[in-house]
């Protein structure tokens, strides 16, 4: 019988497997590195119904996180503060501002103003906001330099790995409770140093276990 | 291949497996035509309801991804139902495959020649159809590989190499590969002879495509000398896979505390079971392709009944395996093991344990007696019956034994939603097609093996 396929064949089947298995290899490392959480869940900056800076606020004003975001050493929830918060000030501060017509019509009809959550992690973890600030964790460590930021934005990938990461070896996140929300501070010694003394002092142990935060 | 004509034989204790005295080209040219005949009517409209039946299954499928396994009727107490019923009936199923090619094979038991290949192929549709129940029942199946243990950059963490579900995902794909490997080895030489035939009549598409398929094979000495070591070798491998895999389904349930799944018994009970649902399964499909295809001189009496014999003696284990466990319930004495399984024949799920206990012990009593064991009537209804009985069986184990929390407060009664109905319909619907698209598009009896076991060949018969 004659041949079905000329004898090159062989050759060729041994090259298209070879390129094959690099495209298939460049393919999952292309789509390792596009799918990876650094790449992939960073950067996330909603647009907000107001143009709020908190660089303005919480940098050049010095304004403190807790001002506004008042339950988070209080309560598991960081609350987003009302319109009434923003009325504080507002009252009196660039009243005509079309941005400050925006707060004023909420607060004249009670229609709270619909922020859009930046952080948000999925429904099946547990996470408290007043145990990581009360242990001394900075809103920097998760949140990054929010004071140097016009507009909110996910710095961190927010996946099991970073949070294990920081319960595996907390110390150089921990620094005193009363200065988690200056963003800017600069320990004069290493901060693992003076993390692992604020674990010794106060017995911080983070759970590493699956109920830990999966409840 | 010369033509040779066989001399019939007239032996009452091993009748020939092979009837009506044809050559070894009739057998070629019988097996050969079905795949190459004109697609006949009765074929599409099978197709056709199967293959609907599929689509059903990938919109099930498709709503649950989009909403969440809340479709599904599973909630506490019982959190793993249907799915997971419908998973272990599948791989259950599965298992008359490998028992055929592999385990009969080292045995030297011939008869399973006519029908191995088509079981190894059900066995892989089976498998295919199982695995889709625990992958969405993660709810997130796009996220299966994390069951794997590969760098995973968003977990930080092994899997928990302790627990018999990742054990599971081992034993299972395990299975799959070998026996998707085993059943193309096989296929090798067969897919020679339909490339040869087609390159003889001038079919263009199929000599290229089943040359592409038959991987150069030219059937020489040397060829068949490696394939028949090949065969061996993953016939060896393939055996221990058989008793393995359902052992570790097992576990799933052996290994945790709840009353009803705790006992050692269930490692060789769900063997046992497995391979009498599996060879239920290939009865019934072998019962309609004879028929359908005209099949009946190789698949013959002797093989049917051979069949049933083995169901008899797996549902006899079975049986004995129902009555143990409640031996051990009563005579152990744990409060909470005996209430388990006095709720099991006597609770809300009675009707469920008696269809079962009725389907599996009663039915295959009746391939005691030769007259009923060779009537094709009476094999059909009872492969029928014995994978209703089958699949109650898991239900049973699984729903049962969840429905009564060990906190009264928690007990509950599970009820299946119409897209657990309808998804386990689905899941027939795509071993249907599969099966059909099998038989139509490859050859579906071992051609070169049953040569082995005709008459004429009976000195060299104990080389295959």
């Amino acid at each position: 019988m004659s041949l079905i396929f000329p004898k090159s064949t062989d050759k060729f089947l041994r090259i298209g497997v070879g390129v094959l298995a690099l495209l298939v290899a460049g393919g999952v490392g292309l789509l390792g590195y596009l799918l990876h959480p650094e790449v992939a869940k960073t950067g996330y900056t909603p647009k907000q119904p107001i143009d709020y800076s908190h660089k303005l606020h919480a940098g050049n004003l010095g304004m403190d996180c807790l001002y506004c975001h008042s339950t988070v050493d209080k309560a598991g929830f960081a609350a987003i503060p009302a319109t009434e918060v923003c009325m504080n000030c507002h009252e009196r501060i660039k009243p005509q501002s079309p941005e400050i017509v925006k707060i004023r019509e909420s607060y004249a009809t009670g229609k709270p103003i619909e922020w859009v959550k930046v952080h948000r992690l999925p429904d099946y973890v547990y996470f408290n906001h007043q145990a990581h600030v009360t242990a001394g964790v900075s809103c920097v460590s998760c949140h990054g330099r929010v004071d140097q930021m016009i507009e909110v934005r996910q710095v961190q990938p927010l996946t099991m790995t970073w949070c294990l990461d920081c319960h595996r070896n907390p110390a150089p996140n921990v620094r005193p409770a009363e200065l988690v929300t200056k963003l800017s501070w600069k320990p004069d010694r290493d901060p693992a140093e003076i993390g692992r003394e604020i674990i010794a002092a106060k017995n911080i142990a983070p759970p590493v276990n699956c109920s830990g935060c999966h409840r | 291949m010369a033509d040779v004509a066989i001399e019939p034989q007239h032996d009452p204790v091993n009748p020939p497996l092979v009837l009506g005295n044809p050559t070894y080209g009739d057998v070629t040219n019988t097996v050969s035509d079905i795949v190459e005949r004109k697609t006949p009517k009765k074929w599409f409209i099978a197709f056709g309801i199967s293959a609907s039946l599929t689509l059903l299954l990938g919109a099930m499928l498709g709503y649950l991804v989009l909403n969440g396994i809340g479709v599904w009727g599973n909630n506490s107490p019982v959190g793993w139902a249907w799915d997971i019923t419908n998973f272990v009936f599948w791989i259950g199923i599965g298992h008359a495959g490998t028992l055929i090619s592999a385990i009969l094979f080292l045995f030297r038991q011939k008869w399973r020649t006519s029908i191995n290949r088509a079981a190894e192929a059900m066995t892989l549709f089976a498998v295919a159809c199982a695995g889709i129940f625990p992958l969405f029942h993660v709810g997130r199946p796009w996220r299966a590989y994390w069951l794997f243990p590969v760098p995973n950059p968003e977990l930080s963490m092994w899997q928990n190499f302790r627990s018999p579900l990742l054990w599971d995902v081992f034993a299972v794909s395990t299975y799959a590969t070998v026996s998707a490997l085993f059943w193309y080895v096989g296929l090798v030489p067969d897919l020679a002879t339909i490339r040869d035939r087609a390159a003889a009549r001038g079919d263009k598409i199929r000599k290229y495509v089943f040359g592409v398929l038959s991987l150069g094979w030219r059937g020489s000495a040397k060829h068949w000398k490696h394939y028949e070591m090949a065969y061996l070798i993953l016939a060896g491998l393939s055996t221990p896979l058989v008793l393995s895999v359902h052992t570790i389904v097992s576990f799933d349930f052996a290994v945790s505390i709840i009353p009803g799944w705790h006992t050692t018994i269930f490692p060789p009970y769900f063997v046992a079971g497995a391979i009498f649902s599996g060879f239920a399964m290939v009865m019934t499909l072998m019962i309609i392709a004879r028929w359908a295809l005209n099949l009946e001189h190789l698949v013959t009496m002797k093989h049917l009944e051979n069949m049933n014999k083995v169901m008899l003696a797996t549902g006899l284990i079975v049986g004995y395996a129902y009555a143990t466990e409640m031996f051990i319930a009563w005579y152990g004495g744990n409060p909470y093991e005996r209430f388990a399984f006095a709720n099991r024949a006597l609770g809300p799920y009675a009707w469920a344990y008696w269809t079962m206990v009725s389907c599996n012990v009663l039915v295959p009593q009746l391939f005691w007696f030769k007259k009923l064991r060779t009537n094709i009537p009476v094999m059909f209804v009872c492969s029928l019956l014995i994978n209703v009985g089958m699949w109650f069986e898991r239900f049973v184990i699984i729903v049962t034994s969840l429905h009564r929390d060990f906190l009264p407060s928690s007990w509950g009664y599970f009820r299946p939603t119409i897209v657990d109905i309808l998804t386990f319909v689905g899941s027939f619907g795509l071993f249907l097609t599969l099966f059909l698209l099998f038989v139509r598009f490859l050859p579906m009896i071992a051609i070169s093996e049953v040569k082995g076991v005709m008459a004429t060949s009976k000195g060299s018969a104990a080389a295959h």
